[in-house]
């Protein structure tokens, strides 16, 4: 796709450098005249949105470090310091903790689209797969971080998982005390949490490059699920057709994030953690935040601990294997009638898991926890393999052209550039 | 217009996808019944007087058990909170006795300053306990470490702009010290989760002289002493949502410009 680069710079010392270091001619290749298919819709902006969050959260994460102190005598008054003395610090860790929920919400949205058009199919099944291994190191990024401002959902939500080692058999409960650093979560556990913190975002950007690159290899998807065919009839430049969209779709999403930071800050968050982590006083209900709530429900919805472990990571892992439990020829859901229904039901599903986690593990609420739980296995196993053999597709454009002619009413498409 | 239906879609879809840790608090009490209040809303602000009021409650009433440990003496001064003067502060501050170490390290008292953090009532937790049967909690952000919930579907409204309910905390503080309502039952509280508060009654009408004509009775102490405390929680409130404010505008019409250039660029390509 995006093949060697025919970028030339304009100065002398620009080419001089150009031919030591190509850098410029890859951002021109990549962000400039990277070809970006032209049916793109808004589910589309939120990659963008991703990368701003993670710089987001980074540029945060850094400064809130610098007034930070974890220890477990220390971590709550230190970040109720920032509160309250350091300049900016409450918009700093408003935004901070905010923006990890932002940060999912955008990951959600990204990866329910993908699902939904396709996006795992050949050729991208690798650039999917450094998708899940992308949010897999959020979610251990987000659990880290919400142990270190050290409050009781800090200290209770870190024993509850960290306690999924000791269902290994034999060797769980060492492994989970070398975890601890210790016989309980103590003041060695929220210094490794600290150290992990810091880290896994960097690891986090690593593997955002290899996302990209991939993506760059193969190409975009796009709402029809067709391939690039003509880079002037069917695609247009980066930018600025995709920059200013991108742009646009930030900003908005900017406006819910502002929302939350500014006018609601607290609401994502439990009001339990605004109290001091005491290992003698057990919270009435622990509840992780809410971006893990439907596998919370998960883990709950199988009668045994180990049971409940393998199937809460199963959840996850099972989303790697996607691009071959999908049997489909067709990519795009556009033109798949019976597994829109399906994946609605299956959104609808997680929504209702999520809700479940946030709910007591009792009564009705367990057996629903269990009938959508078998719901999302199924969805994978059972459904997703069977539909491409039994669904019948609707007619897939030519191109992408003829397919934004078609949505047009037959106005003629004019080439890009 | 795919743009717009789009967006509004994804914006749906992530509000759905709040299923907040709300939902899971269980109330094993009677619901707060909702109050008024100044700072609540969009452009929310304390009211000094109240807060004043509020912090004379807690000096006179609260401080007897419950400590302020996050606030010092100097907050009380600050903008966005009750404003006494710089005199007022430092008078007040010099009626506490702070520990603290001379020229020769010797441990001694000495009169407290603005700088000054209000002092600890106990050296640790054990020794509140032993005091009281239960250690009373610190004041200094309860009024975030309380909360209720109001469940399904009403926790979702709470964060819409235009119907936003943030004052969870603070509702709570205000039917609990109204909540002793089982007369020769000092500790029965209607709205303390199982009903048996360590906290006997500690309000009561006339208790505590106010220098303004607001009324001294329970309910006043109560919605005087709350606002105070969530300022004590929230002292950064006002510039919060003020600078809230601005930013809100400040990306409403810069994403309208972006949707306009947006429209030109694209003109042709569609």
């Amino acid at each position: 796709m995006s093949g060697p680069s025919t970028y030339v710079p304009k100065s002398a010392l620009g080419r001089w450098f150009e031919s030591r270091l190509p850098i410029a001619g890859l951002i021109h290749g990549s962000f400039i005249a990277y070809p970006t298919p032209r049916n793109l819709n808004y589910w589309w902006t939120f990659g963008g949105i991703l990368s701003f969050m993670l710089v987001a959260q980074i540029v945060t994460g850094i400064v809130l470090t610098m007034h930070y102190t974890p220890h477990v005598d220390l971590a709550f008054a230190s970040v109720e310091s920032i509160m309250r003395d350091v300049n900016w610090g409450w918009f700093l860790r408003y935004a901070h903790s905010n923006g990890a929920s932002m940060f999912f919400v955008a990951v959600y949205i990204h990866m329910f689209r993908g699902v939904y058009y396709g996006s795992y199919k050949a050729p991208r099944e690798v650039l999917w797969i450094l998708g899940v291994i992308i949010y897999l190191l959020m979610m251990a990024t987000g659990f880290l971080g919400y142990t270190l401002p050290w409050g009781q959902m800090s200290f209770w939500g870190a024993t509850v998982i960290t306690n999924f080692f000791t269902a290994i058999p034999l060797v769980g409960d060492a492994i989970t005390t070398w975890l601890w650093g210790g016989y309980s979560v103590g003041n060695p556990t929220l210094n490794r949490f600290f150290a992990l913190h810091y880290l896994l975002p960097f690891m986090i950007a690593g593997v955002v490059v290899l996302h990209v690159w991939a993506l760059h290899v193969v190409g975009q998807n796009n709402p029809d699920g067709i391939e690039i065919k003509n880079v002037n009839r069917d695609a247009v430049a980066f930018t600025p057709y995709a920059t200013i969209k991108d742009s646009f779709a930030l900003v908005c999403f900017l406006i819910l994030y502002a929302w939350f930071v500014f006018q609601v800050p607290n609401y994502l968050g439990h009001a339990d953690n605004y109290i001091e982590a005491n290992p003698l006083s057990t919270p009435a209900h622990i509840v992780p935040e809410w971006y893990y709530l439907p596998f919370y429900a998960i883990l709950r919805a199988i009668p045994s601990k180990l049971g409940g472990v393998i199937a809460m990571f199963g959840s996850i892992a099972i989303l790697a294997f996607l691009p071959w439990l999908d049997t489909s020829r067709v990519r795009s859901g556009k033109y798949r009638p019976m597994f829109k229904i399906f994946f609605w039901a299956f959104v609808l599903c997680c929504l209702g898991l999520g809700y479940l986690g946030s709910m007591p593990a009792e009564g009705g609420y367990v057996i629903a926890a269990r009938l959508l739980t078998t719901y999302y296995f199924g969805f994978f196993i059972i459904i997703l393999p069977l539909l491409g053999i039994f669904e019948t597709p609707k007619p897939v454009p030519a191109s992408i052209a003829d397919a934004v002619l078609a949505r047009n009413g037959g106005a003629a498409a004019q080439p890009a550039e | 217009m795919i743009s717009f239906k789009s967006i509004s879609l994804a914006l749906a879809i992530s509000t759905m996808a709040f299923t907040g840790a709300m939902a899971a608090e269980e109330g094993h009490g009677a619901t707060p019944p909702r109050q008024e209040w100044t700072f609540g809303g969009f452009f929310g602000k304390y009211d000094r007087a109240q807060l004043q009021r509020g912090f004379k409650v807690y000096r006179e009433v609260c401080q007897a058990c419950h400590s302020l440990n996050l606030l010092r003496f100097g907050n009380l001064h600050d903008a966005g909170g009750p404003q006494f003067s710089e005199a007022q502060v430092k008078a007040l501050a010099a009626e506490y006795q702070i520990k603290d170490f001379n020229d020769k390290g010797e441990a001694i008292e000495r009169p407290g300053r603005a700088s000054d953090r209000f002092p600890k009532l106990f050296v640790n937790a054990d020794a509140a306990a032993a005091v009281h049967g239960v250690a009373p909690p610190d004041l200094s952000v309860i009024a975030k470490a309380r909360s209720y919930s109001r469940g399904f579907p009403l926790f979702l409204l709470d964060m819409v702009p235009g119907f936003a309910y943030q004052e969870h905390g603070v509702d709570y503080i205000v039917a609990l010290l109204n909540g002793y309502t089982k007369k020769g039952e000092d500790h029965w509280n209607e709205f303390f989760p199982g009903h048996q508060i360590a906290m006997p009654k500690p309000l009561s009408d006339g208790q505590v002289e106010y220098p303004d004509n607001a009324p001294k009775t329970v309910q006043q102490y109560s919605h005087d002493v709350a606002a105070f405390l969530m300022w004590a929680a929230e002292p950064k409130l006002e510039e919060r949502k003020k600078t809230g404010f601005n930013a809100l505008i400040f990306l409403a019409i810069f994403a309208g410009l972006l949707y306009f250039t947006k429209k030109k660029i694209w003109k042709d390509a569609h």
